[in-house]
C-alpha cells in the first residue's frame, strides 16, 4: 500500500549542526534521509515506520573527503559515484571503489551515501566487507560531541547498531597502511548493476617468502552482520599456501558463517560459494606470491 | 531552515525545469515523479517499478542522473532539473533521440526517456565510451523489449555524431 505524503513530515535543517540539534530534541522520532535510496523504497511500499523525516542530504559538513597523513575520512553523506571518483580512494582502498561500483546503478550510487550505507546496516551491503578488512572507524556526531569508535563493532544484530537515536555517523576514518597488501573484491548474484549480492568478499593479505604474513577476510550475506572471517584467518596466518591450507581454510570459513534461504539465493549455495571464494582469494595470493 | 509546519502543510518548492523556473505548491514528500508529472504535466518520465530499480523516471538533477521516484520533492529545491523533453531543441530533435530512432533502440517506449537521459548523462562524463562503459552507463535502466543491443549501439551513434551533443539540454 502506497504512503501518503501528507501523513508525513520533511525537513531539511541547512547546517549538521541544526540537524543534530533537531535529533537531540526529541531523540528517536526523526528518521535520517539522505539520497533516499533505501528510505524512499520502504517510503514507496508504505513501510516506513518514521513519520518523521530530516533531510540530511547535500549537507557540506558529511559531504567531503578529508586527507590526513595517516588515514582519509571520508564524510558519510559521500555518494557512491564520489567514492569512486575519488583519486586516492581508488588507489589506495580499491576495494572499495570496486564495491561502491557494483552498487545499484549510476542513478543510486549518484544518490546513495556511505553513510546510509552503514546505518541501513543490510549485511548484503557490497561496501560493508571492504570496511570491515581496511580497519574502519566511524565518528559519530550528536549535541553531545563526537565519538570515534572502531567499525567492526557496529553491528551489533540484523539491522541494529550501535548508534545512539540522538547521532549521526560524521565520517567514516580508514587507515592509510594497506597500499602494499594484495587485495581481492567480489560480488557473486545475478547481474552486477541494481541485483544485490548473494554472497561478496573482501580480502586482503600480506604474504612475504610464500608465508601469509597477515590476512584480513570479510563476507558480505552470509550471517545478520557482515562478518571478520576471524579463525580462517587465524588458520591462514604464518602459512605456506598449499593445497591442506586450502582445503583446511575452506572448511574453517564455512563452520564460521551463517547463512540463511531468503529471495535471493539458499544458505546451501551461499555456504559454496562462500568456500570458493576463500579459496578463489587464497589461490590469487599464491600466484601473487610466486609472481613476486 | 526549510521546515514544513505540520504534516498536510504544502511547500512553497522553486526549481528550474528545462531551463525554466518553476514554482510548485506540494507536500515536502511528494516524489519529483509525481510533481514532473501531475503538476508540471511533462509526463515523459515513467513510473515502473517505484523503488529505484527499473530507471525508468530517470531525471537529472544537477546535472547528474538520479531516479525521480526516489526524491522528496524538498530536497528538489532551487535544483536544476532536466527531463526527456528539455532534450530537444523545438522540433530539433537531441542527436541521441535520432540515433535511439535511426537504431530501433525504442519498442514500448516505457524506458526510452530514462535510457536517454542516462546515455546523456554518460556522454556527459565520457564522450568517447567503450561498449563495457555504456553497457555500465546504462545498468540501471531496464528494458523488456528491446534486448539492449539496439539501444547501445544508438549510443554508440550519438556518441559519433558528438559535435550537436555539446548544444544542450538547455545547456546544462
Amino acid at each position: 500500500m502506497r504512503s501518503d505524503p501528507g501523513d508525513y513530515e520533511l525537513v531539511a535543517p541547512l547546517s549538521l549542526q541544526a540537524a543534530v540539534g533537531l535529533l537531540a530534541r526529541s531523540p528517536g522520532e526523526w528518521l535520517p534521509i539522505a539520497g533516499g535510496t533505501d528510505v524512499m523504497v520502504q517510503y514507496a511500499a508504505g513501510k516506513l515506520p518514521s513519520r518523521k523525516l530530516v533531510s540530511i542530504w547535500n549537507l557540506p559538513e558529511l559531504r567531503n573527503v578529508e586527507v590526513l597523513a595517516n588515514e582519509i575520512r571520508i564524510g558519510a553523506g559521500c555518494t557512491y559515484t564520489d567514492i569512486r571518483k575519488h583519486e586516492l580512494i581508488g588507489r589506495e582502498f580499491p576495494m572499495l571503489a570496486r564495491a561502491a561500483s557494483w552498487t545499484g546503478g549510476i542513478a543510486n550510487q549518484n544518490r546513495g551515501t556511505i553513510g546510509g550505507n552503514i546505518v541501513n546496516a543490510s549485511p548484503a551491503a557490497d561496501s560493508l566487507p571492504t570496511l570491515l578488512v581496511y580497519d574502519a572507524e566511524l565518528i559519530l556526531v550528536s549535541v553531545r560531541g563526537e565519538r570515534r569508535l572502531s567499525y567492526a563493532g557496529f553491528h551489533t544484530d540484523y539491522k541494529k547498531t550501535t548508534l545512539a537515536p540522538d547521532e549521526l555517523i560524521r565520517a567514516i576514518c580508514l587507515p592509510r597502511r594497506f597500499s602494499g597488501y594484495v587485495c581481492h573484491a567480489r560480488k557473486v548474484g545475478s547481474r552486477n548493476a541494481q541485483a544485490i549480492s548473494k554472497v561478496c568478499i573482501a580480502a586482503l593479505a600480506r604474504v612475504a617468502d610464500r608465508t601469509v604474513e597477515e590476512v584480513r577476510i570479510a563476507l558480505g550475506s552470509v550471517a545478520p552482520i557482515p562478518i571478520r572471517l576471524s579463525q580462517t584467518e587465524q588458520v591462514v596466518t604464518g602459512k605456506i599456501i598449499d593445497e591442506s591450507l586450502l582445503l583446511s581454510a575452506k572448511k574453517t570459513a564455512i563452520a564460521e558463517i551463517r547463512p540463511i534461504d531468503d529471495i535471493r539465493s539458499t544458505a546451501k549455495y551461499r555456504v559454496a560459494v562462500a568456500g570458493n571464494l576463500v579459496v578463489e582469494f587464497l589461490n590469487l595470493l599464491n600466484a601473487d606470491a610466486k609472481k613476486a | 531552515m526549510i521546515d514544513s509546519l505540520d504534516a498536510r502543510a504544502k511547500s512553497e518548492i522553486s526549481l528550474t525545469v528545462n531551463g525554466e523556473r518553476k514554482t510548485v505548491l506540494a507536500l515536502p514528500m511528494e516524489r519529483l515523479l509525481d510533481v514532473l508529472r501531475q503538476q508540471l504535466e511533462l509526463t515523459g518520465a515513467k513510473e515502473g517499478c517505484a523503488e529505484g530499480e527499473c530507471g525508468s523516471c530517470s531525471v537529472l538533477m544537477e546535472g547528474t542522473l538520479v531516479n525521480s521516484c526516489l526524491v522528496p520533492i524538498l530536497q528538489a529545491q532551487g535544483a536544476n532539473v532536466v527531463t526527456i523533453e528539455g532534450l530537444a531543441a523545438g522540433a530539433q530533435l537531441h542527436a541521441l533521440q535520432e540515433a535511439f530512432l535511426e537504431r530501433g533502440g525504442a519498442q514500448c517506449g516505457i524506458c526510452t526517456p530514462g535510457m536517454i537521459l542516462a546515455a546523456f548523462h554518460l556522454l556527459s562524463k565520457k564522450p568517447g565510451p567503450t561498449l563495457e562503459e555504456i553497457q555500465e552507463g546504462l545498468s540501471g535502466n531496464l528494458c523488456r523489449c528491446t534486448g539492449y543491443v539496439q539501444i547501445f549501439e544508438a549510443v554508440v551513434t550519438a556518441a559519433h555524431c558528438r559535435t550537436s551533443l555539446s548544444r544542450g539540454p538547455n545547456e546544462i
